[in-house]
């Protein structure tokens, strides 16, 4: 029964999505304000739909109800309880209901939250986000069916993929869809925006908070992505490159320049068009990301052939989005189009600089990822793109931006004159050059001109952070007064905060580079390992255990420092009962400092080929993108954006830019 | 300096950086692609020598030989028309198996070794690499079924 009640409900949803995108915009071409007010209750008994399906699916997992053809693919009765509520988004379809339940809460977010907004206005979002979300349900119901039986139903399932029984698969596919679909906000008032001809600065400070939400979710997921790939996977890496991650990846650094572009055409006007085209953009590589990962095109483009309805279905989607949202840009941009005047050297023309390499940035990781699929879809060989190319490509591009990341919040709207720009920042400058040029010295190793090159620029994103403190603590008189900080709005507060998130995640990027060790060798019970000059790893012992649902071997090393025993790490083998999948559990110490990272090879005449790494500052690349996402979330809790406001202001952008010379964007 | 001049050198430097970028984008993508090749390819003498590329194939069953350290091995790749020997000095995904696909990226030798820097075998046990079944294909001796090929974990 609950199969069927949860497929019911989602058609149910599915209607209610329909009557979302139809009612309201009838109703503003009509000037019906009844019909417009349809937009709230349809997007609530949507939620409330949605919800319903969903958790008939999660009770499905968590019943065993191995007739759905989900659970009997990928459950188990072995499963922990957690592992089977995360195995309802483990696979294509249930993913995919994940999406529309997102989708289906941010569209009742809105609602509920977008008093202020005018009606009109409202209404078209709403209807925008309901037209959004119907192609989803089709796709869902048409090719997708989370709720599909399966006659007779096996007497077990055939178990989740032990790379997926973890904590991580909990928490970053939600967190991680709240970023994608949350840009569906964006676009929603993009569109709205170009429909209605409107984008001036109560338009920008409504989109802001919204799009600020679903970069820092979206921030988040993937941080947390990374940090399960380094502990899962075994290799301790904490990124790949990979086709999946790039697809995640791209709507950030487009998401990353909408934010950006949004806080100029809030303060300023301008960059209206960058805004719209980056909010169509990064909705559009959410979609992407989502046919990537989940047409089987990555897997092979020859499966995708054989049952290609999943793919076309995602591929027509994509160009109805992408075509529709362009070919409405063009028939509104002269409506678009306003500027206010600046000069090259200004705040403006900074953020301009970070639009432009943020796009490149997501271009290169394009190519990267689509060229081997294109190429191996026309039968003309396979190849892959590698690490080499996108370090290659991103090292140099980061570059100007981490400079300017530092100078931009400090310089003038319109214009700001280089020479003052540089007395101020002078010792910020001197001080990271020096320090970070000097500090590698200290190492024990050769100096490598990459790892100064890190730190300074580290310091040198810090010391602008520091520098704008610092500032703003100036009080007119001269001296510095702390309490003066309180009058800065929490939008200053998010940038300052991810602008030093940035620093620490760039200063734990280039440690980890320059300083890792890494040992591989054939250790036997009573072998101890030197890792530097004080410590060293004794192998003390091998146990087996059983775990729920796998058994495993677990080796005891004790860390020792200068001869002392400072810790122990158990790595595991261990082999999962249902599907007979060995997998590798890592043991790691962390620290602030860095971690030691010690995995499992094979067993070999009585001890066992092992890897055993040292990861100086890894964790602080987590921290920092940690972050970026709460300062996401601190700029979007900004009193300014709550405040209600006349519907119908004739606010412009130049009321709102003659104040803002102290308020940072 | 007029603002008109002002203007043309915003749009010179732009218009620059654009192009620096994008040499720079077209440079690293060509000297970074890794071709693939199947077994027969590289035993016709196809595969280009003091350069990366990938091979795939099924692991030889039985050929597996690790020395005393249990880092060095070698074993064969076949796509059951010819066979490749690799070496190897690491540790094998757990993935690995003999008998199972696999594909290892690395370069040739001059005496015919085939020298592998990385292995690749991280799915689930139904899962073949892609290239490697596709090796398997051009030689004639296809393995599995399309809808196996899908069984690839939805890496998150």
């Amino acid at each position: 029964m609950t199969s069927e009640l949860g497929h019911l409900a989602l058609a149910l949803a599915m209607l209610c999505g329909i009557c979302l995108a139809i009612f309201p915009s009838l109703g503003v071409w009509r000037r019906d304000a009844r019909l417009m007010s349809m937009a709230s209750p349809a997007a609530y008994w949507q939620l409330l739909l949605v919800l319903l399906a969903f958790i008939c699916l999660v009770e499905s997992f968590i019943s065993h109800d191995f007739s759905n053809q989900l659970v009997a693919n990928h459950s188990n009765r072995d499963l922990p309880f957690w592992y089977r509520v995360a195995a309802s988004w483990g696979s294509h379809e249930g993913s995919m209901l994940l999406w529309i339940l997102m989708l289906a809460a941010w569209t009742a977010a809105l609602a509920a939250l977008s008093g202020n907004l005018p009606q009109a206005m409202r209404a078209r979002v709403l209807a925008v986000l309901g037209a959004v979300s119907i192609g989803f349900y089709l796709f869902a119901l048409i090719t997708s069916n989370p709720f599909d039986r399966v006659v007779p139903a096996p007497i077990n399932g055939r178990d989740l993929n032990p790379l997926l029984q973890d904590p991580g698969m909990v928490f970053h596919p939600p967190l991680l869809y709240m970023g994608y679909v949350g840009f569906a906000v964006a676009f929603a008032f993009a569109i709205a925006g170009l429909i209605e001809g409107r984008f001036d600065s109560a338009w920008a400070r409504w989109v802001r908070p919204w799009t600020n939400v679903a970069w820092a979710f979206l921030s988040l997921g993937i941080c947390l992505g990374s940090f399960w790939a380094y502990y899962e996977l075994g290799w301790g890496g904490w990124w790949f490159w990979d086709p999946v991650e790039n697809a995640s990846f791209m709507p950030w650094l487009t998401g990353t320049a909408l934010i950006h572009s949004l806080a100029v055409t809030e303060k300023r006007g301008n960059f209206r068009s960058w805004t719209v085209l980056l909010a169509i953009m990064s909705f559009s590589l959410s979609l992407l990301g989502t046919f990537l990962v989940r047409s089987g095109v990555l897997t092979s483009v020859h499966a995708f052939a054989t049952d290609p309805t999943r793919g076309v279905f995602i591929l027509i989607f994509l160009c109805v989005v992408i075509g529709g949202s362009l070919s409405l840009y063009a028939a509104r941009a002269h409506k678009v189009h306003a500027s206010q005047a600046y000069s090259a050297m200004s705040r403006e023309s900074m953020l301009l600089a970070n639009n432009i390499v943020m796009v490149v940035a997501m271009l290169a990781v394009l190519l990267g990822t689509l060229y081997p699929l294109i190429l191996d879809s026309l039968d003309m060989g396979k190849i892959s793109v590698g690490p080499p190319y996108f370090d290659a490509v991103f090292l140099p591009l980061m570059l100007p931006a981490l400079f300017l990341m530092a100078v931009g919040p400090l310089a003038r709207w319109r214009d700001a004159p280089v020479l003052p720009l540089v007395q101020r920042m002078r010792w910020a400058f001197a001080a990271s050059l020096v320090i970070g040029l000097l500090l590698p010295l200290t190492a024990d190793s050769s100096y490598k001109p990459m790892t100064a090159l890190g730190l300074v620029m580290a310091l040198w994103v810090a010391g602008g952070v520091g520098l704008a403190t610092l500032e703003n603590m100036k009080s007119p008189s001269g001296g510095i007064d702390v309490s003066r900080l309180a009058l800065q709005p929490g939008s200053w507060w998010g940038m300052q905060l991810a602008h030093l998130g940035v620093a620490a995640f760039v200063l734990g990027v280039t440690l980890v580079n320059s300083f890792e060790i890494e040992i591989e060798k054939k250790l036997s019970p009573g072998d101890v390992l030197t890792i530097d000059d004080r410590l060293s790893l004794r192998y003390a012992e091998t146990s087996s255990r059983q775990g729920p649902n796998y058994e495993a071997i677990q080796v005891r090393f004790e860390l020792l420092r200068d001869n002392q025993v400072i810790g122990e790490l158990r790595p595991e083998k261990r082999r999962y009962k249902a599907s007979s999948m060995v997998m590798t559990e890592a043991g790691i110490r962390r620290s602030l400092l860095g971690d030691l990272y010690i995995s499992l090879g094979e067993a070999v005449d009585g001890g066992w080929v092992t890897r055993v790494q040292k990861k100086p500052a890894v964790n602080w690349i987590w921290m920092g993108v940690l972050m970026m996402g709460l300062g996401g979330f601190w700029a979007a809790a900004d009193a300014r954006y709550r405040k209600k406001r006349v519907p119908s202001s004739n606010t412009t952008a130049m009321d709102v830019s003659s104040r803002s010379g102290e308020v940072s964007g | 300096m007029s603002p008109r001049q002002k203007r043309l050198l915003m749009v010179a430097a732009l218009i620059t950086a654009l192009v620096v970028a994008t040499a720079l984008v077209l440079n690293a993508f060509r000297s970074n692609l890794v071709f693939f090749f199947t077994p027969t390819q590289v035993a016709n003498g196809e595969a280009p020598q003091g350069k990366s590329f990938r091979i795939g194939g099924l692991v030889v069953p039985g050929s597996l030989q690790r020395e005393t350290d249990g880092l060095k091995m070698q074993f064969a790749v076949t796509d059951q028309a010819k066979t490749v020997q690799v070496h190897f000095q690491g540790i094998l995904p757990d993935l690995f198996k003999e008998g199972a696909g696999v594909v290892a990226q690395g370069m040739m030798q001059a005496d015919g070794r085939f020298l592998a820097k990385e292995v690749l075998a991280k799915h689930d046990e139904n899962y073949m690499p892609p290239e490697a079944a596709e090796a398997l294909k051009k030689a004639g001796h296809p393995v599995g079924t399309p809808e196996q090929f899908q069984k690839a974990p939805t890496k998150p």
